[in-house]
């Protein structure tokens, strides 16, 4: 499969590509590409330029410390599942980027070209309105709950990128996700944290667009524990249905990843 | 067009390809080193992994131009005269092939699974395989020859 024919350049620094995205609207940013390079060659994506950002090392970097967790853009699915602060700071966080794609795919996929991409199979997603994480761009900070507005669509500008992200650490947090057994995506993943009385539940794989369940979170910030959301079933009508599964088993699922999400936070 | 140069397998290469030419067709097409396969072109067999300064990756999923100035290996680089790398060996001994089509991928990520990981155990080689299919569902014996390959290597063979 080729894709449409584009011009490629490679951005040395962050300023570089502001500059290159902001003077061609067609330009599209390449971080990873583990997406967009597959649906250029199924030719769902035309782009006419690629700036690829791969290679600009000021977006390559974990900071931890005991209150948050600062994730580069740029820095790849492999080297947060193997970073020993994010283990030690967010084990869940550590846990979700280990369980995207696989090892090849880890080894080039980006966070930031994952949340700004916002497939509604992608792991990322969950763990960034899971934990109420902050989108930090080239102009402003996007609180999680505000920058995922539907299927493959955020609240980014034109020409505007993500530099990093920050996640609170959590008292508790885990995420469990019913993978499709060749690519890998969610079929089903939920995140789950919880803060003090402070409960999140974010779903991705389900919908169009990752959500928060808001009666789960009711019931687990009463009483945090897996019964709790047993019998809480998402409404059907506004799920995925598609040849991995209908939409009423995707409801099922959502249920039974949230349970053991819960289960394990409590280990 | 543009001229995208990179080393590949200990070697310099230079040859002119469109921007959009992905990985693999510059290795298998322009660079004639067919030993990289093409299975699913849709990034979830791993049939093309190939190794990127040291990292296995999908060569179906990424474009030559990216790979500019880079150190590529593919399964034509393992041997070294006409020595079988261990991971080949293993494979030969174990009978870790049937068709063979999804072996050079199989090998690649092999070879980057056990540099990654010195201590491979059965259930840790099925995890890291996630990304490589085979039709012939020949996978107890690609996990065995996997196995077999770490201890040998762990004695010290690269």
């Amino acid at each position: 499969m080729i894709p449409y024919p584009f011009k490629y350049v490679r951005a040395k620094s962050l300023a570089e590509a502001e500059q290159l995205i902001g003077r061609s609207p067609e330009a599209k940013l390449l971080a990873g590409g583990q997406t967009l390079i597959a649906a250029m060659k199924l030719r769902l994506a035309n782009p006419s330029e690629l700036i690829d950002i791969a290679g600009i090392k000021e977006l390559a970097f974990i900071r931890a410390d005991s209150k948050q967790v600062v994730i580069g853009a740029g820095t790849k699915h492999a080297d947060v599942a193997g970073s020993a602060e994010v283990q030690r700071a967010i084990p869940a966080l550590a846990s979700l980027a280990g369980m995207i794609g696989d090892p090849a795919v880890r080894h080039m996929g980006t966070i930031g070209g994952s949340v700004a991409n916002n497939d509604p199979a992608a792991d990322y997603p969950a763990a960034v309105l899971g934990l109420g994480a902050t989108i930090v761009t080239t102009r402003r900070s996007i609180p999680a709950d505000s920058f995922f507005t539907g299927m493959f669509s955020t609240a980014l500008d034109d020409g505007e990128i993500v530099k990093e992200i920050s996640f609170p650490v959590a008292e508790r947090a885990a995420y469990k996700k019913f993978p499709n057994p060749a690519s890998r995506y969610a079929l089903v993943g939920a995140f789950v944290s919880k803060t003090g009385a402070n409960v999140r539940v974010a779903v991705t794989g389900a919908a169009p667009c990752v959500f928060r369940v808001p009666q789960m979170e009711a019931a687990l910030s009463r009483s945090f524990a897996p019964d709790s959301v047993a019998s809480i079933k998402v409404d059907q009508a506004s799920l995925n249905s598609d040849i991995h599964g209908s939409a009423e088993y995707r409801a099922h699922l959502v249920t039974v990843m949230a349970k053991r999400a819960v289960a394990e936070c409590q280990q | 067009m543009a001229v995208v140069s990179m080393t590949v397998n200990g070697k310099p290469v230079s040859a002119e390809a469109e921007d959009r030419t992905l990985l693999v067709y510059f290795l298998r097409e322009q660079l004639r080193l067919t030993g990289t396969h093409i299975g699913c072109d849709t990034s979830q067999c791993g049939a093309c992994v190939v190794h990127v300064n040291g990292k296995a990756v999908k060569s179906c999923s990424m474009f030559a131009a990216q790979v500019e100035g880079a150190n590529v290996v593919t399964i034509e680089g393992l041997a070294k005269d006409g020595v079988l790398h261990p991971v080949q060996e293993a494979f030969r001994d174990n009978h870790g092939l049937q068709c063979g089509f999804c072996t050079p991928g199989m090998i690649m990520t092999a070879v980057d699974m056990i540099r990654r990981k010195p201590k491979l155990d059965r259930e840790t080689i099925r995890h890291e395989l996630e990304g490589n299919i085979c039709r012939c569902t020949g996978y107890h014996n690609i996990v065995s020859a996997i196995e077999d390959a770490s201890k040998r290597m762990s004695g010290g063979a690269r």
